[in-house]
């Protein structure tokens, strides 16, 4: 089929050649040598060049809304849905397989996974070794924690250095997300929660996958380098569908397998994709 | 092939007829020894952190040993770095508190040295407040209640010394000795004291095995609603046995020592220091930043029932309103017989990191 192409198009240069005071046939294409799809036997440039551009994703938090930052730990109150005064010490979470959906059906399939760490801001920015290609959009997935492929035990020596990793004895691999704090309970009193979320154990050596698979249809068109935001509502955590009151579960619920199960239920609803802009 | 041979050698020859003792100078470059990591670290961890301004040497790590173990760096030539970084405490003492030269206690227990080049946030001290091990080994000399000098007496002391200068110049490759120079070459020997083949790294190397009983306590430490130990110390799969991050473990009500609090000026940082590794725990007692607790016991006692709130308490010590996660004495008994499989005879006793002196 290529060689067809390439006969043809030489047997239009070659009718060209012998008949030059005849208009020259049109050949639609890119004319930009500097672009991915140049095509030196176009002579009339059809709009269709495509270059590599940079993507850098951003993760934001907020609270219903409000901008949630590291400004925040110890010292701002929340209130969640079910009426807890609550505290946020730490927040870490995990986000791999991001992936940008082209309007002409392929991928950009980034490679990296990134543990976003409230308390270190160079870890709320990725910058992905793959370039983008300049086109519309029509996508972007991405998993909250790590599918089952990915989860492995041991696999990643920076998160195992950060300490990430989650108990074999709950079927091992990686946290999804810690977040840890304080609320006044039904007394008043402060008591801790730490809301740790990750593979869900079933019973003795028998495990579900718990991590989320978001798929969003957004429309945008590249043109330059671009930054896309990953916004994460954590007031959504203890909210939807599920009203989480942190008087019944606060602490100890790695091994608490409904725990797990709705905090992967709530999770739905935490994520979304903000300012795409370049 | 040949012709090339040839002109290789023409131009060596030419170099070597005019030699330029200030380039010489410029161009000494130390023996490179870069660290050599053990499987466990190797296969689980990111390569070790060695400064771009402060490669291994042969020559540096020699020069850093003899500083570490040399009183020359007191102020009245007493107290050497190992005088309370002693080999055979994992590079601590047995005293909660350290005495400095004048006979004054210091306030914190001293640190164990291991691993360093692992602790990736480079926050050095309980507290955090050294940049790098190169500032840290600033510190000391010039503490009042340590080795209350000058660096300015220190240097001039090493100087004047018979041998200091050579080595220095076979370190770096000057005789002018300065307090930058003489840390770099300390933080060079510390990179090098390196501990992974304890009980437990030979047992997930599928080199050695464990008892019942210390498998047993590996459970509890792993198990949230037992030990809960991992989320700051570590796991099979995170082998420095700390995160190397800040925390108020719950010791105390009213906090008297303010710790990271008061390098970062953040009252919410109040009562917070630096987790220590569980690595050689056999033999740098006594435990705690205050060096309050001196047997293991007492640490698994504090966790179990001891703790105590305070406003800046991690959230983690979350039995703090039962006391304590509340371990039976059976469970406390194989805890601490599993935390004991993490020490390394073999470290303490490593030639190279014994005195040279």
């Amino acid at each position: 089929m290529k060689k067809i192409a390439i006969l043809l198009i030489m047997a239009f240069a070659a009718v060209g050649c012998s008949n030059s005071d005849e208009p020259q046939t049109e050949v639609l294409g890119c004319m930009d040598i500097d672009s991915l799809n140049y095509n030196p036997a176009a002579n009339t440039d059809d709009g269709s060049c495509t270059y590599e551009k940079t993507a850098t994703i951003v993760f934001t938090q907020n609270w219903a809304g409000n901008p949630l930052t590291q400004a925040d730990f110890n010292s701002t109150v929340f209130e969640n849905q079910a009426g807890n005064y609550m505290y946020i010490s730490k927040l870490r979470y995990l986000i791999s397989r991001i992936v940008l959906k082209k309007a002409d059906g392929t991928t950009i399939d980034f490679a990296e996974y990134n543990l976003i760490d409230l308390s270190k801001p160079n870890t709320l920015t990725l910058s992905p070794s793959q370039p983008i290609i300049t086109g519309d959009y029509t996508g972007i997935s991405f998993i909250y924690g790590f599918n089952e492929i990915d989860n492995r035990s041991g696999a990643y020596p920076d998160l195992n250095d950060a300490d990430w990793n989650w108990p074999s004895m709950l079927g091992g691999g990686y946290h999804f997300m810690q977040m840890d704090g304080t609320f006044d309970d039904n007394m008043g009193a402060p008591q801790p929660f730490n809301f740790h979320n990750g593979t869900a154990r079933v019973s003795d050596g028998v495990f579900e996958q718990n991590f989320i698979a978001f798929n969003f249809n957004v429309a945008f068109t590249v043109t330059d380098d671009t930054t896309i935001e990953i916004k994460m509502d954590v007031a959504e955590w203890f909210k939807n569908p599920l009203t989480w009151d942190l008087n019944d579960r606060s602490t100890d619920l790695m091994m608490n397998y409904i725990a797990q199960k709705d905090m992967q239920r709530n999770g739905g609803s935490v994520f979304s994709i903000g300012a795409i802009t370049q | 092939m040949t012709l090339g041979t040839c002109f290789l050698a023409l131009l060596v020859a030419c170099s070597s007829n005019e030699p330029d003792p200030e380039d010489i100078q410029e161009q000494y470059i130390p023996t490179p020894k870069p660290l050599t990591v053990p499987p466990i670290l190797g296969q689980l961890l990111p390569p070790p952190l060695v400064p771009l301004d402060n490669p291994q040497t042969v020559e540096g790590i020699e020069l850093g040993r003899k500083l570490f173990f040399d009183p020359i760096l007191s102020g009245d030539g007493t107290q050497a770095c190992a005088s309370c970084h002693k080999p055979s405490n994992a590079f601590t003492d047995t005293n909660r508190f350290s005495v400095g030269i004048d006979g004054i206690a210091g306030i914190r227990n001293s640190m164990p040295i291991f691993n360093m080049a692992w602790n990736r946030d480079n926050k050095f001290f309980w507290d955090g407040r050294a940049m790098s091990i190169e500032a840290q080994a600033l510190d000391p000399v010039t503490n009042p209640v340590e080795m209350h000098n000058t660096w300015e007496n220190a240097v001039g002391s090493l100087q004047n010394h018979s041998q200091y200068p050579e080595l220095f110049n076979k370190a770096f490759g000057t005789t002018t000795i300065t307090k930058e120079l003489t840390a770099k070459a300390i933080a060079q020997f510390e990179r090098t004291l390196i501990a992974a083949n304890s009980p437990f790294d030979k047992y997930l190397l599928g080199e050695g095995t464990l008892t019942q009983q210390e498998l047993n306590g590996f459970q509890i430490f792993m198990d949230e609603s037992r030990g809960d130990c991992f989320h700051c110390h570590g796991n099979e799969n995170s082998p420095l046995w700390t995160d190397n991050i800040f925390h108020n473990n719950g010791l105390d009500a009213i906090i008297t020592d303010k710790g990271l609090g008061n390098v970062t000026g953040d009252p919410n940082d109040d009562g917070l220091f630096k987790s220590p590794s569980l690595r050689n725990l056999a033999y740098t007692a006594p435990y705690m930043h205050d060096g309050r607790f001196a047997t293991l016991d007492e640490v698994i006692n504090h966790y179990s029932e001891g703790l105590v709130y305070s406003r800046t308490i991690d959230p983690l010590m979350k039995a703090v309103s039962r006391g304590g996660v509340q371990l039976s004495e059976a469970e406390k008994a194989d805890l601490k017989a599993f935390l004991l499989t993490l020490s390394d005879p073999s470290f303490i006793n490593n030639p190279d990191f014994q005195d040279p002196n």
